[in-house]
C-alpha cells in the first residue's frame, strides 16, 4: 500500500513536533493555504492580491507543513529544488516582459489573448498574469530557501 | 530604440536566472559568464553609439506615459557609465573562471555577479527616482552576498560594517524620496526637476543634504568612508575588483545625476559642502593609504581619495563646464584602472599566497612581465603622462584653476604626489626588493587567463591615454548635457512641461 506523501513518516522522532494538535491542522491548512494563495494570484489583476502576496501565503503554507512534519517533508511537498523556482519565475517574468519587445513597443508592455470558452465564456489571458506567476515563483522560491534552509540549520 | 535601452539590464538579469538554474552544471556557468558579458559589451557599445546621434533615448515601461509610470533614459553619462560597468564586468567574469573555486561557484557565485551587474545598470538608467533607490537595492543585496560568499571570520566582520552603513544610507536615500514626494507629488526625476522649480521652501535644501549624505556613504565620500576600507579587502580577488571598480562609482553617479538634473549648483550650500568634501575626501584617503601595508587596504583607501576629484568635478560644475568633463573622464579613467589593480593583486596572491607587503618581494625578478602589468595602472593612478590619469587629474585641475579654486587645486596635486608615493611602495616591496623567505607555493591552475584579462584592463588604460582627445569630447558632450537638464526634460516629458 502506497502511503500519502503528506502523511507523517512512521518513525515519530523524525518528526519536527510532537504535538498531534499542530500535525492535524497542519495537515489540513496546507491545501487551504495553497487554495487560497492561488485565489490570491488569480485576484490580484483588479483587486488587491498579486504575485507576491500569493508567494508569502503558499510559502506559509510549507512552513506550516515544515513545522508539522519534518524539513523533508517539505522538500517533498515542493517537489522541485526552491532555488529552481526562484530560476523559473525569473525566466518566467523576464518573458512575459519581453513579448512587449518583439511588437517594437517598450518592455513589459501587457499583451492580452482572448479565448473563448464553452461555459465561462471569454477568458482574457494577458502578459501581466505571466509576469505575476514569475513573482510567485520567485517569492515562493526565496521564502522557501531561507526557512528550509534555516530548519535544516537548526537540527 | 526600446530594445537599447533595456537590453543592457534584461542580459545579466537571464543571465543570472538561467545560470542559476544550471547550476549544477560548471561548464553551463562558465558559458553563461562568458557570452553573457560579452553580449552585455556588445548591448552597451550599441547604446552608447546611439545615445551620441540621439542625444536621449527614452523607454516608457509597460507603455505607461511619463511621468505616471517608470521610464528608462539612456542620456550619455548613462551610457558611458553602461559601458564602463559592462566592461568591468566582463573583465571580472574572466578573471572569475580562472581563480573562483567550485565551492563558491555551488553557492552561487556566477548568479549572484549576474545579478549585480543588472543592479548596477538598472541603477545607471533609470529616469524615476523611486525606481533607482530599487536598483539600488538589487545592488546591494547581490554584493551582500557576495561579500561574504566563503564565509570567513574577516569577510563576517567587514560585511557587518558594509551592511550596517548602506542600510543607514538607504534609510536615508528613501526618507528624502519621501520628503521629496510629499513636497512635489511626483517621482519621475525629469517632472520632479521641473516641479521643484516652482516650489520654494528651506525644504528643498533639506532634502538635497539629505541626498547628499545617503549618495555619499555610497560612494564613500568622507567623513562617511570607512566601510570601504574596512570591507573591500576581504573577499575573493574578483569580487573586490568588481566592487573597487563599480559600487562606490554607482553614489557617484547618483550624485552627478541629482546634483545636475534636480537641484541646480546655484545653491551656495551645496556647492560649499560639494567643495569641502571633496576635499577633505581626496586628502583623507590618500593619509589613510600611506599607513597602510596590506596590498588591497592601500587600494581601497585609493578608491576613497579618487571619488575625490571626481566629486571636485561636480563640485565646480556650475563655474567650468571643464570641471564637469574632467570628472566624468576621471571616472572613465578610474574603473578601468582600479578593477585591474585589484586583478593584480589577486595574480601575486596567487604567485606568493599573501597581500601583506612585508611578506612579498622579488616579483620582478621572477615575473617581469607582470610588474610591468602593475607598473601601467599605478602610473595612471597616480597621474604620470601619458597614461589616463594623467588626462583625468590634468583636466580636472584645469577645471579648478579656471574656477579660481586655488585650495582645491593645491589639494588635488598633492595628492596626486602621495599617491605617486603609495604606488611606489607597492613596487619596492612587491616587485623590487628580495624575497623575504622561500614563498607559500603557487596556487595549482593556469593563470594565463587572469594575465590576459589584466593585459587587456592595461590596454584600454593606454588607449585611453593615447586617445585622450576623443575621449575628452565625449566627455564635454556629456558635461554640457548634464547642465542643460532642459534637454533632459523635453525628451523625458516630450515638450509639455
Amino acid at each position: 500500500m502506497t502511503r500519502d506523501r503528506r502523511l507523517p513518516p512512521p518513525d515519530r522522532n523524525a518528526l519536527r513536533t510532537q504535538s498531534l494538535i499542530l500535525r492535524t491542522t497542519g495537515f489540513f491548512l496546507l491545501p487551504l493555504l495553497l487554495l487560497f494563495a492561488l485565489f490570491l494570484l488569480l485576484r490580484g489583476h483588479n483587486a488587491p492580491g498579486g504575485g507576491f502576496i500569493a508567494g508569502l501565503v503558499a510559502s506559509a503554507a510549507i512552513a506550516v507543513h515544515l513545522f508539522a512534519m519534518s524539513e523533508a517533508g517539505a522538500r517533498r511537498v515542493l517537489r522541485v529544488d526552491p532555488r529552481d523556482l526562484i530560476a523559473w519565475g525569473l525566466i518566467l517574468a523576464l518573458a512575459a516582459g519581453v513579448i512587449g519587445l518583439f511588437s517594437g513597443q517598450p518592455f513589459l508592455t501587457a499583451h492580452w489573448l482572448t479565448v473563448s470558452l464553452p461555459v465561462f465564456g471569454e477568458l482574457k489571458l494577458g502578459s501581466p498574469l505571466l509576469f505575476d506567476l514569475g513573482v510567485f515563483l520567485v517569492v515562493l522560491g526565496t521564502a522557501s530557501t531561507i526557512i528550509i534552509n534555516l530548519a535544516e540549520q537548526d537540527t | 530604440m526600446n530594445l537599447l535601452v533595456i537590453l543592457p539590464i534584461l542580459i545579466p538579469l537571464a543571465a543570472g536566472a538561467l545560470s542559476l538554474l544550471g547550476r549544477h552544471s560548471q561548464r553551463v556557468q562558465g558559458a553563461l559568464a562568458v557570452i553573457g558579458s560579452i553580449a552585455l559589451v556588445i548591448s552597451a557599445v550599441a547604446l552608447l553609439l546611439a545615445t551620441w546621434e540621439q542625444g536621449h533615448i527614452v523607454s516608457e515601461l509597460g507603455s505607461w506615459p511619463a511621468p505616471f509610470g517608470i521610464v528608462l533614459v539612456s542620456d550619455l553619462l548613462a551610457a558611458i557609465m553602461v559601458l564602463l560597468s559592462a566592461v568591468t564586468g566582463a573583465a571580472t567574469a574572466f578573471y572569475s573562471l580562472g581563480t573562483i573555486s567550485i565551492a563558491h561557484r555551488k553557492a552561487g557565485y556566477f548568479p549572484l555577479m549576474h545579478l549585480l551587474l543588472a543592479g548596477v545598470n538598472g541603477a545607471f538608467l533609470t529616469g524615476d527616482i523611486f525606481n533607482l533607490y530599487v536598483w539600488f537595492e538589487v545592488m546591494l543585496v547581490a554584493s551582500f552576498s557576495l561579500l561574504i560568499l566563503g564565509g570567513e571570520r574577516a569577510q563576517m566582520e567587514g560585511a557587518v560594517k558594509y551592511v550596517t552603513l548602506n542600510l543607514v544610507s538607504s534609510a536615508l536615500f528613501l526618507s528624502a524620496i519621501g520628503l521629496l514626494y510629499g513636497l512635489v507629488g511626483t517621482l519621475n526625476m525629469a517632472d520632479i526637476a521641473v516641479k521643484l522649480g516652482e516650489v520654494d521652501t528651506g525644504m528643498t535644501t533639506v532634502i538635497a543634504m539629505l541626498f547628499m549624505v545617503a549618495f555619499g556613504i555610497k560612494a564613500a565620500a568622507f567623513p562617511f568612508f570607512f566601510w570601504l576600507p574596512a570591507s573591500y579587502h576581504t573577499p575573493q580577488v574578483a569580487v573586490s575588483a568588481l566592487f573597487a571598480g563599480l559600487l562606490t562609482k554607482v553614489g557617484v553617479y547618483a550624485l552627478f545625476r541629482v546634483f545636475t538634473l534636480i537641484f541646480g549648483m546655484d545653491d551656495p550650500l551645496i556647492h560649499q559642502v560639494l567643495l569641502w568634501g571633496a576635499g577633505l575626501t581626496m586628502v583623507t584617503g590618500v593619509l589613510g593609504a600611506a599607513a597602510q601595508f596590506e596590498f588591497r587596504r592601500i587600494l581601497s583607501f585609493h578608491i576613497v581619495s579618487q571619488i575625490g576629484y571626481m566629486m571636485m568635478g561636480l563640485a565646480l560644475a556650475s563655474v567650468s563646464v571643464l570641471a564637469l568633463a574632467g570628472g566624468i573622464f576621471y571616472i572613465i579613467h578610474h574603473i578601468i584602472v582600479k578593477a585591474n589593480l585589484f586583478f593584480v593583486s589577486g595574480l601575486v596572491y596567487r604567485l606568493r599566497g599573501s597581500y601583506e607587503l612585508k611578506q612579498l618581494g622579488g616579483q620582478y625578478r621572477d615575473k617581469p612581465w607582470l610588474a610591468l602589468l602593475f607598473l601601467i595602472p599605478a602610473l595612471s593612478l597616480a597621474g604620470m603622462p601619458p597614461l589616463s590619469g594623467f588626462f583625468g587629474k590634468f583636466i580636472v585641475i584645469r577645471g579648478g584653476v579656471e574656477a579660481g579654486a586655488w585650495a582645491l587645486v593645491a589639494a588635488a596635486l598633492v595628492v596626486g604626489l602621495l599617491t605617486l608615493y603609495s604606488m611606489t611602495k607597492i613596487w619596492a616591496e612587491v616587485f623590487w626588493k628580495a624575497a623575504p623567505e622561500p614563498a607559500a607555493a603557487p596556487a595549482s591552475g593556469s593563470n594565463t587567463l587572469l594575465y590576459a584579462t589584466v593585459a587587456g584592463l592595461a590596454l584600454i588604460t593606454v588607449a585611453i591615454g593615447v586617445a585622450a582627445q576623443p575621449v575628452l569630447v565625449l566627455a564635454m558632450a556629456t558635461a554640457e548635457q548634464l547642465l542643460d537638464p532642459t534637454r533632459y526634460i523635453t525628451a523625458v516629458l516630450g515638450g509639455a512641461p
